[in-house]
């Protein structure tokens, strides 16, 4: 039973870190209506600039959070210009294979700056681990850290887009670009915003999974992020709550999947429930439906 | 006699690709051809027909698929077990005619696993068509790590995740095929490419090829005037799954070992990086991008670190180039003899 136990805490903190990627996923998704690939990839680029941060200038682990943060922010505000911007009005083939494209190219930026060989990142979390049950079950600072960060980012971003101006510009250009455009309100500048906001959990995210899993190689974002996208589809793309209990959710199958049924076939069980989720509910568990117009 | 146009186009695709066959061997049998380079012949090959038949998905039919290095692992691995068998069952010592019937079990088993794949995957489409096929692509990689296959007396034995088989292990889960006869030659290689061309120019020139593009360049329309949409898409993608997993038993049984790993995400990328780069739709340039791409790194030893970096910068250039709206204005304005060439574009589109 702590077994169990223990396998759920850890595949709700593995979740958890799906969740905060899925939460750039679904953004950018909702309002820009494309694919970033390269989200995972801004990931690794902030796992590494933290550990840089933290490792060759020896600052404090939060201060190496933030700075990946605002290099992650400028990372992906500058990818939305250079590279998707252009192709606003192309085909959705276009757009996608551009994002490919920034993916591979931030990859092996990373392998010629930081080189193949993976870093030991060392965990930024400072909390000790809790122990339950008299040693039994044991829960690390890493897994409480982001379940609280999970939980502190969702119901601010929930805030944000519900309350806040630029968030209500952001839900109306997600709802309809052109009317939004007609309403005053600058397309570009909240597309921009939006991708300011996904890259900087993206670091967060990055700093996280290299906590609880600290091998980071240029390869390192990739994998978490298609998961994370599985896990926005998941819970219903361009809804915030949805990519939080999607990426848990998705967190859990995996970590169950891979102790009581195969190792190997953890990442085939991810996979097959995008697929089964994609067929059976295409708009995910907390997704509208949005008909088709001729 | 007067030919077709289409014809005359093709005829004069195979002959380009005799050419260039024959200049290959005889610079062979007069021993120009640096060993490296040799060595570089059936992968050149099997790439080509991987580029084409992925071209056949992408630009004919206009779905992006991610997982086409997943149909060529499916190939190689049935294709090495049929090569295998048929030695030790029939002592069949003949290796051309193995490895044309290995290519043929690889095609039909790619091909097999193309409907299966095909059927959910073709009810979407965008992003999550492409996104499916990258699942499909990992998932096949997941499963072909935990598979174990022997051959013993001609009896085929297989096994899920347990290596206690009689037998010689074909397959060895995540340590993949080893001690595979290496049998596949540049001659069968070029055959293939001759028979991809033909299935693929066949079927472009062919109704239902004009039904496929009808169906991608605007669904609704194709529809109302009586298109089975998911039949023509199906077909694309299925002949597309066939071809490359033809071409994965060829690429299989050119190297002693072969690991699942090595058809993952990256190889489809690769392949499409071919596609794109020699021009999404147009069969030659993929022919010439695929042969380029695969030489250039071998010429140029000291670039191996950037070759990546190069591909990803060329991918989103050539996007950028052609898709944006700013850029084709550019070019209209630079090069006035594309200029009728824009106008005529923005009335299709």
């Amino acid at each position: 039973m702590t077994l169990f136990l223990s396998y759920l805490i850890n595949g709700i903190s593995l979740g958890s870190i799906y969740a905060i990627i899925a939460l750039g996923y679904t953004m950018v998704y909702g309002i820009a209506r494309m694919l970033n690939f390269a989200h995972g990839d801004v990931i690794m680029v902030g796992a590494y600039i933290c550990f840089c941060a933290t490792q060759y200038l020896g600052l404090p682990a939060v201060v190496g959070v933030l700075v990946a943060m605002v290099a992650c922010t400028a990372l992906g505000v500058t990818i939305e210009r250079l590279a998707y911007r252009p192709l606003r009005q192309a085909a959705s083939l276009a757009v996608l294979i551009t994002a490919i494209g920034m993916s591979y190219l931030l990859q092996n930026l990373a392998l010629l700056i930081w080189g193949p060989n993976p870093k030991s990142f060392a965990s930024v979390v400072s909390i000790g681990s809790i122990s339950l049950f008299d040693g039994a079950l044991l829960i690390s600072g890493e897994t409480i850290v982001t379940v609280l960060a999970n939980i502190v980012i969702m119901v601010a971003l929930t805030q944000f887009t519900g309350r806040t101006k630029m968030g209500k510009a952001m839900r109306a250009v997600s709802e309809d670009r052109g009317a939004a455009e007609l309403m005053g309100i600058n397309v570009n500048h909240t597309i921009a915003l939006t991708f300011a906001i996904g890259s900087a959990l993206a670091a967060i995210a990055g700093a996280l999974l290299c906590s609880s899993y600290p091998t980071l190689q240029p390869t390192t974002g990739s994998m978490p992020g298609i998961k994370a996208f599985t896990a926005a589809v998941f819970g219903g793309i361009g809804s915030i709550p949805g990519a939080m209990i999607g990426g848990v959710l998705l967190g859990v199958i995996e970590i169950l999947g891979r102790a009581y049924v195969s190792t190997e076939l953890g990442d085939a069980f991810v996979f097959a429930v995008l697929i089964v989720v994609l067929l059976v509910k295409p708009t995910g568990l907390l997704g509208k439906k949005v008909s088709e117009k001729v | 006699m007067k030919l077709k146009r289409s014809t005359v186009n093709n005829l004069i695709a195979y002959g380009i690709v005799i050419v260039a066959f024959v200049i290959c061997q005889s610079m062979i049998s007069a021993g120009a051809m640096s060993r490296s380079l040799r060595g570089q012949l059936v992968p050149i090959c099997v790439y080509i027909v991987m580029a084409v038949s992925l071209n056949l998905t992408v630009g004919i039919s206009g779905e992006l698929s991610l997982g086409h290095a997943g149909f060529m692992s499916v190939g190689a691995f049935s294709g090495i077990v049929a090569a295998t068998w048929m030695e030790s069952a029939f002592a069949m010592e003949n290796d051309v005619v193995r490895l044309l019937l290995a290519m043929v079990v690889g095609g039909v088993f790619a091909g097999i696993a193309g409907v299966i794949i095909g059927v959910p995957v073709l009810r979407l489409r965008g992003d999550y068509l492409a996104i499916v096929t990258l699942a499909f692509g990992e998932i096949i990689r997941n499963v072909l790590n935990c598979v174990y296959i022997s051959v013993d007396a001609g009896r085929v034995y297989f096994a899920f995740n347990s290596p206690q088989l009689p037998g010689k292990l074909v397959i060895n889960g995540p340590a993949g095929a080893t001690g595979v006869s290496r049998i596949s030659t540049f001659v069968i290689g070029f055959v293939l490419i001759l028979f991809t061309l033909f299935v693929v120019l066949n079927l472009i020139n062919s109704r239902s090829g004009r039904a496929i593009m009808a169906c991608r360049d605007s669904r609704i329309a194709a529809e109302s005037v009586g298109i089975n949409i998911t039949k023509y898409r199906m077909m694309a993608f299925v002949t597309s799954a066939v071809l490359a997993g033809m071409a994965g038993a060829l690429y299989g049984l050119n190297y002693s070992t072969v690991t699942a790993a090595k058809f993952d995400f990256n190889t489809s990328i690769l392949v499409l990086v071919f596609v794109v780069l020699g021009g999404i739709g147009n069969i030659w340039g993929s022919i010439i991008a695929a042969t380029l791409l695969t030489v250039l790194p071998e010429l140029l030893r000291g670039f191996s670190d950037y070759r990546m970096l190069v591909y990803a910068v060329v991918l989103i250039l050539v996007m950028l180039v052609t898709n944006s709206p700013m850029m084709r204005a550019f070019f209209a304005r630079v090069l006035p003899h594309k200029r009728g060439e824009e106008g005529k574009g923005g009335e299709a589109a």
